[in-house]
């Protein structure tokens, strides 16, 4: 599904990236390890098109996830490290999400509501003033919501108390058949049980890549 | 609803509400409140009162004022969501960027447009209610000035967004060049004319590139060309070209300008990367 031929990618003169060739396929739950700086951001925002390669190639079900980025997309579900300080409120957001992507009102609420968080009475707030914790469940119920063949979460359960994180993975295990998952994490114990995959990433390259 | 619209939408629901906007809106409005409360429209000077001096006044201020606050206002919509991560997580939706882009300019330009433009229309209704009569030709130069300055500006200030990596950059640059524009252009050209190296028609056609200068020399246009508060720039051009030549010319050269900058500051959005 998602295969990174030889990829580099440097900012200046750090190389975030340095000839990573790997190929992500359905069915894989993996989880990206490595320790702080090494690359695992920058891996996903190439699959997610932001960044153009230094050198190599990116291609999802052999598309350019640049040049066919809305294609990309609409099969793509995406959690960021942090919540951005979106200024839009609830309902809004919801609002866009809905219709740029199509997804269901109903069915964000729906994962929200397996998420433990009630969006009736916030949906006039600003997205930035939720709680961290509300923040990353709406963005995870949203993500749920869409459908996606691919899941992308880096980091989603940093602000998420022990009860959120066992809906989260509860959920995950419900959807991420004959789908493709990336967790970025640091903690392996949480994710042992929904993944089949580890890779650990050091400076850039991928240092072992195996299959549980 | 279009991709396109629905940017727009949202970016003009989130300025209603930004502070920005607030202080955006009262400086305009407040201006015309102002003019009333000194009685600018009673005075009689130099051969034109009532309401064209009132709003002679007010673009006056505004080709000043105006280009400075769609700068700093605007530089940021792009730079900003991009240093703050909302950039990473809202394209991670399947929109275009051409959506996207085009749809925070379509936004903004409501956005800046309408205020400047709404406070120019109280100021003419107030005026009509206290009994002045309504210089058309003038509120419709006006309008369409106001409309070019504001796409001139808010092209430029897409490009610096786009251009620049951080939003503190973005906001250097949109002084320096809004103060370039506004004093350095002049003071120059006026020292090359004192020093009589260059002639004075090539002189004063580079003055007109600067879409600022326009709006000036425009702004005065439509009054009696034996006017002494025209400067040497705006008698040479008015001698120069035909009055209505000039009026296209002041509306559709900056607009040119504010796209050229839009198209630019769009084609670096595409080609960079995007976080
Ligand atoms: N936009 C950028 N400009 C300059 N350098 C960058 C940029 N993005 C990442 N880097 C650098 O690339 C390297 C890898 O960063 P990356 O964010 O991918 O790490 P990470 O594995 O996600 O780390 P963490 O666990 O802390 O999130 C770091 O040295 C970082 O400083
Ligand atoms: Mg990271």
């Amino acid at each position: 599904m998602i295969r990174l031929n030889n990829v580099s990618k440097t900012f200046g003169t750090t190389c975030s990236l340095d000839h990573v060739t790997i190929a992500f396929n359905q069915g894989d739950a993996v989880a990206l390890m490595g320790a702080n700086g090494a690359g695992k951001t920058t891996l996903i925002r190439l699959i997610l098109g932001y960044y153009h390669p230094s050198s190599g190639s990116v291609r999802i079900d052999g598309r350019d996830p640049i040049k066919e980025r809305t294609e990309i997309l609409k099969q793509v579900s995406f959690v960021p490290q942090l919540p951005p300080p979106i200024k839009l409120n609830v309902g809004e957001l919801i609002a866009y999400v809905c219709r740029s992507a199509q997804v269901t009102e109903a069915a964000i609420y729906q994962y929200a509501d397996e998420m433990r968080l009630d969006i009736a009475p916030n949906r006039g707030k600003s997205f930035f003033k939720l709680s961290g914790g509300m923040k990353q469940k709406l963005l995870i119920a949203i993500s749920l919501a869409k459908q996606s063949a691919i899941m992308i979460y880096d980091e989603p359960t940093a602000n998420l108390d022990p009860q959120a994180r066992d809906d989260f993975y509860r959920l995950l295990q419900h959807n991420e058949q004959n789908k493709l998952a990336l967790f970025v994490t640091h903690r392996i114990e949480e994710v042992k049980t929904i993944v089949n995959r580890k890779i650990y990433l050091d400076l850039g390259k991928v240092v072992s890549d195996e299959t549980c | 609803m279009n991709n396109l619209l629905l940017i727009a939408y949202l970016d003009l629901k989130e300025s209603l509400r930004a502070h920005w906007f607030m202080i955006y809106s009262l400086v305009f409005g407040g201006l015309i409140a102002l003019f009333f409360i000194a009685g600018i429209t009673e005075s009689q000077v130099m051969g034109f009162s009532g309401l064209s001096r009132l709003l002679l006044m007010y673009i006056q201020v505004t080709v000043i004022i105006l280009p400075i606050f769609i700068l700093i206002t605007t530089v940021r919509s792009i730079s900003g969501d991009r240093d703050s991560h909302i950039l990473e997580y809202m394209l991670s939706f399947p929109i275009s960027l051409k959506q996207y882009y085009w749809g925070k300019v379509l936004g903004r330009f409501i956005t800046v447009f309408l205020p400047v433009f709404m406070a120019m229309v109280i100021a003419v209704v107030y005026g009509v209610f206290q009994g002045a009569d309504v210089p058309w030709s003038i509120f419709f130069l006006y309008t369409g000035l106001l409309f070019s300055m504001s796409s001139a500006f808010l092209g430029i200030a897409f490009f610096i967004s786009s251009t620049v990596k951080s939003s503190e950059m973005a906001l250097g640059i949109s002084f320096f060049v809004w103060i370039v524009l506004l004093a350095f252009i002049d003071i120059a050209l006026i020292s090359l004319m004192l020093q009589n190296r260059m002639s004075e028609g090539l002189i004063i056609a580079i003055a007109l590139l600067n879409p600022m200068e326009v709006f000036r020399v425009a702004a005065i246009s439509l009054f009696d060309p034996e006017l002494t508060v025209m400067g040497p720039v705006a008698f040479y051009i008015l001698d120069l070209f035909s009055q209505g030549v000039f009026v296209v010319l002041s509306i559709l050269y900056p607009i040119f300008v504010g796209v050229l900058f839009a198209v630019a500051g769009y084609r670096v959005f595409r080609k960079k990367d995007l976080v």
